[in-house]
């Protein structure tokens, strides 16, 4: 990238620039005329000095005249019109209006053009900056902070973006302006010329030069700004390591610290600019001063007339702004070319990827090669610590090979080695004799996998990280209907134009054949089959039976679990599973939903009629009055606040038992008491009118069978059905969305795929219920060949930021299935499977070797009992290899190896 | 069954023979009631344990894993309890309780369990006199086998 701005402006935006250059030329004609036309209205039209001798004078007559040195040709092309003074006059009016309105015109044109290209220089400079994230040497990024990287990206370009659009044409502008007249006051008086000019720049030289602390203030503020969002994004990322140890004050100590030299820089930067600005206006009032003094003298003495130092003034007076301008632009110029700096210094350090290494693969990766050889290799960090020492080793692309060794002894070195991410001081490693850091990145990507100990996860679905890595190229382009395609057509030519690529994300990028699949039909077993190998299918179809699916977008998948919620009540009619499950059913109560559910008797849609929001509903109140369930749940409510005052009275408000079981808060409790007292036992009649409302809720999340006050017999349920009716029968249009109604033939797209099989409710305290109807599920759902469906919905969970929303170990299998599913020629497993338990990791590495299919397999042993079932085994110490060979001779051997045996 | 008729049923047990009833009531409102199948398991022998039983109605079986298979070694039937011994002392299930008959249980968890009995001593002097009993005839059987086997 050019150190200087200037020239990276100039070489990527030169036609943009000389054409706004030209416009502004053509407009000052304009921007002339509008300025001289009045002058001509006022004498001609209005005094009518023209018409002084003749009432009718020619207007608009085309003259072209040659200067004499070209040959004084005279051209005479148009003889105009004769026109009066009061047509003359409005004539002139319009033309007056025509210049203005194309003055402006202009004007637009300019800064419209000045604008886009502002901001298509920025758009190339961010997509520069990030296309060069992306070529960052791995190692450069133990050492920059992320999120100073997105300040600089983000924010610091930015006042760019607003400076180029003028970076030529101002000063050009400015330039002339201020030429023009000081030619003009040359011309007056030489003398007086000079020292204008002297003056100027006296002017020009001194008040940079005071400028200039407040630019390296300037660029003071520029990296503290930078560097408190490093802290502030440091503090979000160890908030638990601080909240753990109690260190929020000594954190609080430190941006206490750095606001202050905050402050003071930008305090200093104040101050400065104010004395910059103090002589700045002293200085350009001393050039008037020079003139009425030496001007005065110069007519006094006679050698001046009046007239001459009064114009030379007045043309001074045309001075002063465009020079002002200009020493501001140039003020502006130093100030964006320290931020371009500064940024572009971040943005180059040394080894990065050279950029043919990325370059888009324009069809099928090529494989990667039969063998691998590395010749005295070494890593060191800092130079003095070997971390791998000269380590010479030939690995065969098609074998399998564990690396074993302590603490200390490389091996994960190693492994970072093989898969590119840590860089060798020295040495070479060759593939069939290529150097294996030249091979371009989407060979490595198509072909090598790695896994390392803490895998990241990008906050998308499941699916989206699962085929993160058969992302390499588009392989099929997205299709478009026609105006979207002419949409999207002048959205990449205005991407070229900017020098981002025209890569498309709405296409196909998946590389099937990668996977083993030939297109998107045939891409779930793949997937499913891959999420088995890491023991993670039962989990993400557990996600699966969590999920929803809408109707409308997979109207066959909602058929299919219609279907199985047919099959799974058949199931239930069977004595096994006799009492397990209510069933939905419009005609019964059920007893083990809430009132509020047996009265919505369906899943909520929004916030509408979602939880406590049902009692304030206007309409649910109206279908409540009218039932006259109002005073039925009034009369519930007291019922429970008698039970709730009686059950948590004597216990302390922190009490948990409150918070888990409790209709009333601890903090509501006293005052619910005290109103049961004013009551004395009269019925709920008695209530006052402001606390009925907050007595109906009460029953509102009551369940009779799990709550059991007997609040519910058979009369109350015939009234609350009764109400379910009537809400149901009418309601309003506009809530119809608000509420989808259990109906056993109709799939519910509001309802996890569970709910919707299961078609009912658990009932309460029937002993292992949820496994056993769990169980029924998974087998009814198996029956129809459905499980992978589900799993297909699973896939579509959202990991969350950095795969949080998944536990650890998930997480982990997820970035080993990520590998594996691009079935790599080349695996290198870095104690990828160190999280979990024992008997997980050889189950996990048992079904790597098996679907291998003499592919190579580098495995490095957490644990060195691992090794066991590996072609080849290579032990290391001390960043050296100490020996390797097969099992049975590294047995034979002893030594080192029957050491790390032991220990295992 | 409400909660009316399951505070009566609580009354009838000794170990809370002496709580007030409206604790009771708060017992059975915040306590899990558990209705198991004939034959099925409540815990397993070797399992965490992670919550204790009293016996609301039904009969269980206390069985033990022996080489030739689950023993079973007694009964428990209505007012009895169980499961005690796994959240005091932290330990695995010591045997395998499985339903004879229907069973309905109460399931106190252990955090319930403790918090019943520091508010409730006499639950907890009712739970000693309990396993004291039990200590005793433990030992009572000890006495007669090893006679038994003396004789032999």
């Amino acid at each position: 990238m050019q150190r200087n701005l200037f020239s990276y402006i100039w070489r990527y935006s030169r036609p943009e620039q000389i054409v706004i250059l030209i416009l502004v030329v053509f407009a000052q004609v304009f921007y002339f005329l509008s300025l001289s036309v009045p002058k001509s209205i006022v004498n001609n039209g209005i005094s009518g000095n023209a018409f002084k001798d003749q009432a009718l004078i020619q207007w608009g007559a085309i003259d072209f005249s040659f200067p004499a040195f070209l040959g004084g040709f005279h051209v005479h092309l148009f003889d105009g019109f004769t026109v009066d003074q009061l047509t003359y006059l409005v004539a002139m009016s319009f033309v007056f209006l025509a210049a203005v309105v194309v003055n402006g015109q202009f004007r637009k044109s300019i800064n419209t053009q000045k604008g886009r290209m502002g901001e298509r220089m920025l758009r190339r400079l961010r997509y520069e900056l990030y296309d060069r994230i992306l070529r960052f040497p791995p190692a450069h990024f133990r050492k920059v902070k992320q999120a100073e990287l997105a300040t600089m990206v983000k924010d610091e370009v930015e006042p760019l973006g607003g400076f180029i659009g003028d970076a030529f044409v101002q000063p050009m502008f400015l330039g002339g302006q201020a030429l023009t007249a000081i030619i003009f006051i040359m011309m007056q008086n030489w003398l007086l010329g000079i020292i204008v000019i002297v003056l100027l720049a006296v002017q020009m030289s001194i008040i940079p030069r005071l400028r200039k602390p407040v630019l390296v203030l300037g660029r003071q503020r520029q990296i503290s700004a930078r560097q408190l969002a490093g802290r502030i994004a440091e503090t979000a990322d160890g908030v638990h390591e601080i909240h753990i140890h109690g260190a929020a004050n000594y954190e609080r100590a430190d941006i206490a610290e750095r606001l202050g030299v905050i402050f003071k820089i930008r305090f200093d930067l104040y101050q400065k600019k104010f004395v910059a600005k103090f002589w700045n206006n002293i200085l350009s009032q001393a050039t008037p001063f020079a003139i009425y003094l030496v001007g005065g003298y110069f007519a006094i003495t006679g050698h001046m007339d009046v007239g001459a130092v009064v114009g030379v003034l007045l043309a001074y007076k045309d001075l002063p702004s465009p020079i002002k301008e200009l020493i501001d632009w140039d003020q502006q110029r130093q100030d964006v070319q320290i931020k371009y700096e500064q940024v572009i210094d971040q943005f180059q350090p040394e080894g990065m990827m050279p950029p043919e290494l990325q370059a888009l693969p324009d069809g099928p990766p090529p494989p990667l090669g039969k063998e691998l050889a590395l010749a005295g290799v070494v890593v060191s960090e800092d130079g003095r610590v070997k971390q791998l020492d000269s380590l010479s080793l030939t690995l065969p692309l098609n074998r399998r090979v564990a690396v074993i060794g302590g603490a200390g002894s490389g091996k994960d070195v190693l492994a970072q080695v093989l898969a590119r991410q840590t860089l060798p001081a020295s040495g070479s490693i060759r593939i069939d004799g290529k150097d294996f850091f030249q091979l371009p990145e989407y060979v490595i990507g198509a072909r090598l996998a790695y896994v390392g100990q803490d895998t990241y996860l990008f906050p998308l679905s499941v699916r989206d990280n699962l085929l993160f890595g058969l992302k390499l190229r588009p392989v099929a382009p997205a299709t478009y209907d026609e105006a979207t395609r002419a949409l999207r057509e002048t959205f990449w030519k205005e991407s070229v134009r900017a020098g981002n690529p025209a890569f498309d994300p709405n296409a196909d990028w998946v590389d099937y054949e990668l996977a083993g699949a030939t297109g998107p039909a045939d891409l779930l077993p793949c997937m499913v089959r891959v999420l088995k190998q890491v023991d993670l299918d039962e989990d993400i179809y557990t996600l699966g039976l969590r999920g929803t699916v809408d109707a409308t977008r997979r109207p066959d998948l909602a058929e299919k679990i219609l279907k199985a919620r047919h099959t799974l009540h058949e199931h239930l009619q069977d004595g096994t599973y006799a009492g397990l499950v209510e069933p939905f059913n419009s005609d019964h109560y059920n007893k083990n939903l809430s009132v509020a559910e047996n009265l919505l008797f369906g899943t909520a849609l929004g916030k509408q009629f979602d939880g406590d929001n049902l009692a304030a509903d206007p309409y649910v109140m109206s279908v409540l009055q009218k039932t006259g369930l109002d005073v039925d749940l009034q009369r519930m409510g007291l019922s429970i606040a008698e039970t709730m005052v009686e059950l948590f009275s004597g216990l302390s408000p922190d009490n948990p038992l409150f918070e888990q079981y409790s209709f009333i808060s601890a903090d509501e409790l006293p005052n619910v008491r005290l109103l049961l007292q004013r009551l004395g036992g009269k019925g709920a009649d008695a209530v006052p009118e402001a606390d009925r409302a907050r007595l109906m809720t009460l029953p509102l999340r009551y369940i009779e069978a799990r709550h059991r006050l007997g609040l519910i017999d058979a009369e109350m349920e015939d009234r609350i059905l009764a109400a379910r009716r009537a809400f149901a029968a009418k309601l309003p249009e506009p809530l119809r969305g608000s509420v989808e109604f259990y109906d056993f033939e109709r799939y519910n797209s509001a309802a996890t795929l569970q709910d919707n099989i299961l078609f009912g409710r658990l009932i309460y305290g029937q002993a292992q219920a949820d496994v056993r109807v769990g169980t029924l599920i998974s087998e009814v759902l198996a029956e129809l060949g459905l499980r992978d469906s589900v799993i297909e919905v699973g896939l579509d969970y959202n990991v969350g930021v950095a795969g949080k929303r998944l536990p650890a170990t998930q997480r982990q299998k997820l970035g080993i299935a990520r590998a594996l599913i691009k079935r790599p020629q080349f695996l290198v497993v870095n104690e990828a499977v160190a999280v979990f338990d024992g008997r997980t990791q050889d189950r996990i590495r048992d079904h790597i070797l098996a679907s291998s299919d003499g592919r190579g397999v580098v495995w490095i042993a957490s644990r060195p009992g691992q090794a066991e079932p590996f072609d080849q085994i290579v032990v290391m110490q001390g960043g050296r290899i100490a020996m390797q060979g097969a099992k049975a001779d590294l047995e034979a051997r002893g030594g080192l190896y029957a050491e790390l045996m032991a220990s295992a | 069954m409400n909660l009316n008729e399951e505070v009566e049923i609580l009354k009838g047990v000794p170990l809370f023979a002496k709580m007030e009833p409206a604790k009771l009531k708060l017992l059975a409102f915040t306590g899990e009631r558990m209705t198991f199948g004939t034959g099925q398991e409540v815990c397993h022998q070797g399992d965490p344990g992670d919550a204790m039983y009293v016996i609301l109605g039904g009969v269980a079986n206390v069985l033990i894993d022996t080489p030739k298979g689950p023993l079973q070694v007694a009964q428990l039937k209505k007012n009895g309890f169980f499961g005690e011994t796994a959240i005091l002392c932290d330990a695995p299930r010591n045997a395998t309780i499985a339903a004879s008959e229907s069973l309905l249980t109460l399931k106190i968890s252990k955090d319930m369990f403790y918090r019943l009995v520091t508010e409730f001593p006499s639950m907890a002097i009712e739970m000693m006199r309990e396993l004291a009993h039990r200590v005793e005839d433990a030992n009572q059987k000890l006495r007669e086998a090893t006679a038994a086997n003396k004789a032999a």
